[in-house]
């Protein structure tokens, strides 16, 4: 498992290299410049800000002292927030981003996996059509609609929670954004699980156990919830990458200060160093959270533990 | 002697798209304490759903009306709890498809300790060396190592031996093994016969065995139930059932075998046509359209379970 876990982690360096070479030349490729929105500036002056930022030297050469910097964690000056570099903005970014989108997920899994369990176990009643209604709302309601509504309701009609704003993460602040965010979440969640568990419920080995006159709670917790967290899994490794992004309509919306607006920001300026120290960023989460998940298959799941030698 | 299990009046039916299959007829038996009960019949002829029904174990398109009662108490949609308090306990199953029958993310000690835990509110410690004793009685092999096995890391036979083991763990005064063989090479299928065979001598548990064998019936059964189309053709003590077989169908069973050697493996013998279809069972003997002596009242009425012998019965209208 530990071998297995490291080997992983060996071919993980390998993969960052060429995500990071591509992604560094096809923005390259892509037309415009970092300075295109500043068109009155003189031909020399702007050639004198080209050469601060290298801009001037050959793009290997670039290439090359960009990958010598960012392997120290060093990833430049932002082109275009300039009283930042890239590190620092990600700092700022990066825990808000975290948190909102971490606690989203925490309560889409809470409230999805139970209403998918009870949904499952309450196969074709009324109660599994309305859950199973809500969840088909939650997927078709994106966060662009039903953040606004909540924030007109509960923050400028209601006036009990406030309408946005991270005001340092305060729970107030906090709760709107998590549940817009966990919304469509809850319901991916919510259906994946009623699948699986479904799936799971039908075996040979459910009767089985039940045969043995064992409770319901250790017939599903014990024998069926293990192998029905299957397909979440596969479903939550990548999701969970997605949170160090941020959410880039949640956090325009309610005005949060994470990562979400200076990655499409970034990326619509050219501003190459930030777009590189997000790639990077969301690289390396996207290469831990698939491992995690592959390890989570193997703690769920004997036969894949076994193949993990 | 008071029956073990009475089953009286019995009906087993599946809601489909098509329609209403009835897997079970008013079909009526009990089990002795201490006996081994064949059951037989064609494939679907309602074996295995009387015995879920009992257990309360039908798919959820099933119902059963009717009556089993274990000493008395009724199991026919019992609640839960009450079902639960006798399932794995007193009364124990082997299925039929008993391979895929370990829960392949636990270990299999475990799921056989739990079953002590539940019924008899031991520790974990004390029922791990219940469970390895009783693994070693089944004769798996270092059976200190096979506790922490998955059902994945053992042979057919080991899983199969592993039912067998768990089924009994409590010590259950019924025991009803659903084809224990069907699925184990020839070689593994006398060794389970001869554990459930022991444990019957040994235990005084009743068995049921459903099984296509009749050469496993005669070794090992001491009454023997003949199933056809969800209904009781023939029920009586095995040795008058293979001596003066009373059922046209029973008949045409025993005929077909060539003696008791016959490969378990193998299926019913032919008999030439079809049972007939379980949405549209005919009002008459349902054995009718195969049967070589059918008369007129056979299509029209129904043959009742009558007795020809002291504990033998048959549904037949032919005179005895
Ligand atoms: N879930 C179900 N839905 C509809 N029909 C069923 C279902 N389960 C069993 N049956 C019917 O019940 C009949 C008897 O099945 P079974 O008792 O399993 O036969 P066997 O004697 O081979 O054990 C089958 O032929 C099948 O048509
Ligand atoms: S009742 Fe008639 S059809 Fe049925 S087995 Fe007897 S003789 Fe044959
Ligand atoms: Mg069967």
């Amino acid at each position: 498992m530990l071998n297995y876990t490291l080997r992983r982690l060996g071919i993980a360096i390998p993969t960052l290299f060429v995500i990071v070479t591509a992604a560094f030349f096809l923005m390259r490729a892509a037309p415009g410049g970092p300075f295109d929105a500043e068109a009155d500036l003189e031909p020399e002056v702007l050639e004198n800000i080209r050469a601060a930022y290298d801009l001037d030297k050959p793009l290997v050469t670039q290439y090359w002292l960009f990958l010598s910097r960012a392997v120290k964690g060093d990833f430049g000056p932002s082109l275009v927030y300039k009283d930042f570099t890239v590190t620092e903005l990600i700092a700022i970014g990066l825990p808000v981003s975290i948190t909102v989108g971490l606690l989203a997920k925490l309560v889409a899994l809470v409230l999805g996996g139970l209403g998918g369990i009870i949904a499952a176990l309450r196969q074709n009643s009324l109660l599994d059509h309305t859950l199973m209604g809500l969840a088909m709302t939650g997927i078709a309601l994106p966060a662009f609609v039903s953040a606004p509504i909540m924030a007109l309701f509960f923050g400028l009609y209601l006036k009990l929670l406030p309408v946005a704003g991270w005001n340092d993460g305060a729970p107030a602040n906090l709760v709107l954004p998590v549940v817009a965010l966990a919304l469509p979440q809850i319901a991916v969640i919510a259906r994946l699980m009623r699948g699986g568990m479904l799936e799971v419920l039908r075996s040979n080995f459910v009767r089985t156990a039940r045969s043995r006159g064992l409770r319901e709670s250790s017939v599903v917790f014990r024998h069926v919830l293990p192998s029905a967290l299957v397909p979440l899994v596969g479903y939550l490794g990548p999701a969970l990458a997605g949170i160090m992004t941020g959410s880039l309509i949640v956090e325009l919306i309610f005005n949060l200060p994470g990562v979400g607006r200076y990655f499409v920001q970034g990326a619509l300026n050219r501003d190459y160093p930030l777009v590189m120290g997000v790639v990077i960023i969301y690289a390396t989460f996207i290469i831990l959270f698939n491992l995690l998940s592959d390890l989570a298959y193997a703690a769920l799941d004997p036969r894949v533990r076994k193949s993990y030698r | 002697m008071a029956a073990v299990i009475e089953c009286q009046g019995l009906n087993v039916r599946f809601r489909t798209d098509d329609g209403a299959v009835t897997a079970v007829s008013d079909l009526d038996f009990s089990l002795n304490p201490g006996e081994c009960l064949g059951v037989v019949g064609e494939s679907g002829s309602g074996k295995s759903q009387t015995f879920l029904a009992m257990f309360g174990l039908l798919a959820p398109n099933g119902s059963a009306t009717g009556s089993i009662r274990y000493r008395g108490t009724e199991l026919l949609n019992a609640p839960r709890g009450a079902l639960d308090e006798l399932r794995g306990n007193r009364l124990a199953m082997i299925f039929q498809d008993a391979l895929s029958g370990l829960t392949p993310t636990m270990r299999v000690g475990e799921q056989m300790a739990e079953v002590l835990v539940r019924h008899q509110g031991l520790t974990r410690q004390q029922a791990r060396a219940r469970v390895i004793e009783a693994l070693e009685v089944v004769r798996i092999a270092d059976p200190e190592r096979r506790y922490a096995a998955y059902p994945f890391e053992m042979s057919g036979g080991m899983r199969q031996r592993v039912m067998i083991a768990m089924a009994t763990l409590c010590r259950p005064e019924v025991l009803v093994a659903d084809e224990p063989t069907t699925a184990l090479d020839v070689t593994v299928q006398a060794q389970v016969l001869r554990l459930l065979d022991g444990l019957k001598r040994h235990t005084g548990t009743s068995l049921v065995l459903i099984t296509h064998d009749l050469g496993v019936v005669a070794g090992l059964c001491d009454r023997v139930l003949i199933m056809y189309a969800g209904r009781a053709v023939e029920l009586g003590p095995v040795r008058d059932i293979f001596r003066r077989p009373a059922h046209p169908y029973t008949r045409a069973l025993l005929r077909s075998m060539p003696g008791l050697g016959i490969d378990p493996a193998e299926d019913l013998p032919v008999i030439p046509g079809q049972p007939p279809d379980l949405e549209h069972l005919p009002p008459g003997c349902a054995f009718a359209s195969r049967c070589a002596h059918v008369v007129e009242t056979c299509r029209v009425t129904r043959p009742a379970l009558l007795a020809v012998g002291a504990d033998h019965a048959r549904a037949c209208h032919l005179p005895a």
